[in-house]
């Protein structure tokens, strides 16, 4: 049986827009400079080394010029922002001990029925901190490891220390730099090798303050012959003012083991989304990034997989759905660094009422990488006259012996196929939507069913008075 | 009321190029009219115009469906109040199933409130019984909307969503095309078998090139359409007399009524042919 909302998508315009009064254990002022992180730093009581790497960062971070490609990321403010804001002071091992204004926020995403009915763990992000974590005996019994990214450097230092960083180094991006120096909640998964977690792990992600920025870090490790299906949700209020989310996801899929990692981001649309997300996977290890863009302003997302080892494969699947006032820039990179490697990158984009949305990719084959394979499709759906979509498909191919395709399509809706659906009963709006629906069903289908019923659902309250 | 679709006059346009001049008919419950012509001669504009499909314009005249003037409705409207085109040419709809398409198309057709649907145990009781009576092959419901399907495979597609929707009128247009015999056979014993079941309630248009269909569903009354109007009209052996002198023999017929018929106001007829002028 589905549950209503797992994923805290609107059924009702933006459903999740609201916002809580403010009744924080500590709140940081605006702006970001040494003293903010040296202070981030100390109220968590992290490892010296920790600090080093935030102070490291932050001189990454101010020397990086602002990228000038993919969005309009030169409209942050980055001193009109809050950069760690501590909602309360202990997090709750059940939901009885998180402050009821907060539990109510879950309750009303439903997250708490969600956790009861199908996943094997949750965690529950709000502002800086996470309020939340549980893991279920049975797979703490298998000696899986699911705790917040603060508690893991508390309890799991040497794990954390021997990755952190190592994906997603600093020096990659400005945002990285920027998440490196402030970050704060994320999770942290440790699953040991052979052990199978056959229900997915959730954690939710809640902005509630305005100008807030949040800044989380995963790290997610994947031991020999492991696997483990990790979901992401997102949502904030509508304010304004701008927010900006700021997260960096490192993954290490070792031997034969694999990943899923599945995000349903419904950021309300004032929402700066500057993500980085990076796997790197081994021997015959199979990494699968399902990534589902509906809100924020601006998303900016790459999810990659570097494919280190001969016989490693990477699946990425990507959906951007674009209204108005949104410009989604979401794609992949697929680095094949080894002999025999495969990858497949399936990219729908769907833009309506002036939204753009697109495909922004990168396929790369290191010389000696023989006998790999890779396969690009990127398909667009403009709904109407005043939308629009990119694709920028990146190819840099150093090895003969490979096998590369790429297909793209752009199209729209067309008429016969509304007056087909519409001459069976169907109304003009539901018609658009079955339409929709169908464009993006080679990926809905790839998530857990209460997932797509919720992806559907949207997509339908989103197509609603979109026509006529 | 009991359904009753009646064209008065229609004249229709796709883009700039007038197909229908002047068509005439009354489709009554109850009532099975065959609609013959050669290609061009409009029967499909008729259809298409019925159903409301936005590339046609009506530029003229009216067509009343129990009672109201159906050119003002949208075409999901007509099919909600009963009206069905099994259609020559089923459009694709990539991703979407069969199965999903007919419970949220049947769950409109029989007024379910919106966002609601029918219950998964009673829509599929009940395609179950029509996949059975129409011999279709079920496994057509898992896949997407005439997405591969074979000529045979569409029309067979298009018979079962009919019986599906229950309509009240149901116009056919050329479903028997590119059809082999056997196919023919089956996609009629389905009309006629829906035809029973409706307690011969049901109104039928059948829309056909070829007189092959009408050896097994018994037209009450059979139409000609040439240049956009119906010019002649009869029982069911006018099918038969057709298949004899064929089109081109309607086609002298007719030229020589018009030529007679310009610009004077009354019934004119040759052989087969009349021509009421408006």
């Amino acid at each position: 049986m589905a549950i209503a909302n797992p994923l805290g998508i609107d059924l009702d315009q933006y459903k999740y827009g609201f916002h809580d009064p403010e009744n924080y254990a500590f709140k940081s002022r605006k702006g970001l400079d040494r003293e903010i992180v040296q202070t981030i730093s100390h109220m968590k009581s992290e490892p010296d080394w920790m600090r080093a790497v935030r102070l490291h960062s932050l001189g990454i971070f101010e020397k990086k010029p602002t990228p000038m490609w993919g969005g309009n990321v030169a409209a942050i403010d980055f001193n009109d922002i809050y950069y760690y804001v501590k909602p309360m002071e202990n997090q709750g091992k059940t939901w009885d001990e998180v402050p009821a204004d907060i539990k109510k926020t879950f309750d009303r995403l439903g997250i708490p029925e969600a956790e009861k009915k199908f996943l094997a763990g949750v965690g529950a992000q709000y502002e800086s901190e996470v309020v939340y974590h549980s893991l279920r005996e049975e797979w703490t019994k298998q000696g899986v490891i699911f705790l917040d990214m603060d508690s893991a450097l508390r309890e799991q230092p040497d794990i954390v220390r021997e990755y952190f960083g190592t994906v997603v180094p600093p020096e990659d991006n400005k945002f990285a730099a920027l998440n490196s120096a402030v970050w704060s909640g994320g999770s942290f998964v440790y699953v040991p090798a052979g052990v199978q977690v056959t229900v997915p792990l959730q954690a939710y992600f809640r902005i509630n303050a305005q100008n807030m920025g949040q800044f989380e870090r995963t790290l997610i490790i994947a031991e020999p012959g492991s696997y483990v299906h990790y979901v992401e949700g997102c949502t904030a209020p509508t304010y304004s003012s701008d927010s900006l989310h700021s997260a960096v996801v490192e993954i290490i899929v070792k031997e034969g083991a694999r990943v899923r990692y599945t995000t349903i981001q419904n950021w309300s649309k004032n929402v700066y989304n500057l993500v980085t997300k990076r796997a790197v996977a081994y021997r015959d290890a199979t990494m699968e990034w399902v990534d589902g863009n509906l809100g924020s302003k601006l998303t900016m997302k790459y999810p990659s997989v570097y494919m280190v080892e001969p016989g490693a494969k990477a699946e990425i699947l990507s959906i951007a759905f674009a209204g108005e006032g949104q410009h989604q820039d979401p794609g992949g990179k697929v680095i094949h660094a080894a002999p025999h490697t495969q990858s497949s990158v399936v990219s729908k984009s769907i833009s309506k009422s002036g939204g753009r949305a697109g495909y922004r990719g990168l396929v790369k084959v290191y010389p000696g990488a023989k006998g790999s394979k890779c396969a690009v499709r990127c398909d667009a759906l403009i709904l109407d006259d005043s939308s629009r979509s990119d694709t920028y498909p990146t190819m840099e191919i150093d090895e003969d012996d490979v096998q590369v395709t790429h297909e793209a399509t752009v199209s729209k809706v067309s008429d016969d196929q509304l007056f087909y659906l519409m001459s069976r009963g169907i109304n003009q709006d539901e018609a658009m939507s079955m339409i929709v629906r169908g464009f993006i069903e080679p990926i809905s289908r790839e998530l857990p069913m209460e997932y797509s019923v919720e992806l559907n659902r949207l997509i339908q309250l989103e197509m609603e008075g979109s026509v006529g | 009321m009991s359904a009753e679709l009646t064209i008065k006059d229609l004249w229709a346009q796709v883009e700039d190029k007038v197909i229908l001049k002047g068509a005439n008919l009354t489709v009554r419950a109850g009532e099975i009219h065959a609609l013959m012509g050669p290609n061009g001669s409009g029967k499909s504009t008729l259809a298409n115009v019925l159903m409301g499909n936005p590339f046609y314009q009506v530029i003229k005249g009216e067509v009343l469906y129990k009672g109201e003037d159906l050119v003002a409705m949208a075409p999901d409207e007509r099919a909600r109040k009963g009206l069905f085109i099994a259609f020559q040419y089923p459009v694709t709809i990539p991703g979407v199933t069969m199965a999903s398409f007919l419970r949220t198309a049947v769950s409109a057709r029989r007024g379910f409130d919106k966002d609601q649907l029918m219950s998964l145990a009673e829509f599929q009781k009940l395609v179950r019984a029509k996949v059975d009576e129409l011999q279709v092959d079920p496994s057509v419901l898992g896949r997407y909307v005439n997405e591969g399907f074979s000529g045979g495979e569409k029309k067979r597609a298009e018979i079962l969503q009919m019986a599906i929707l229950e309509p009240e009128i149901a116009i056919m247009d050329e479903t028997d095309s590119g059809l082999d015999v056997d196919a023919v056979k089956i996609v009629a014993a389905g009309v006629n078998r829906m035809y029973e079941t409706s307690g011969r309630k049901m109104g039928v248009l059948v829309i056909t090139h070829y007189p092959r269909i009408l050896k097994y569903i018994q037209p009450t009354r059979v139409h000609v359409m040439f240049d956009g109007r119906i010019v002649t009209s009869g029982e069911a052996q006018l099918a038969e007399e057709l298949d004899q002198i064929g089109y081109d023999g309607i086609r002298a017929q007719y030229e020589k009524v018009a030529a007679e018929v310009a610009g004077e106001g009354e019934v004119r007829s040759a052989g087969k042919v009349f021509w009421v002028r408006h």
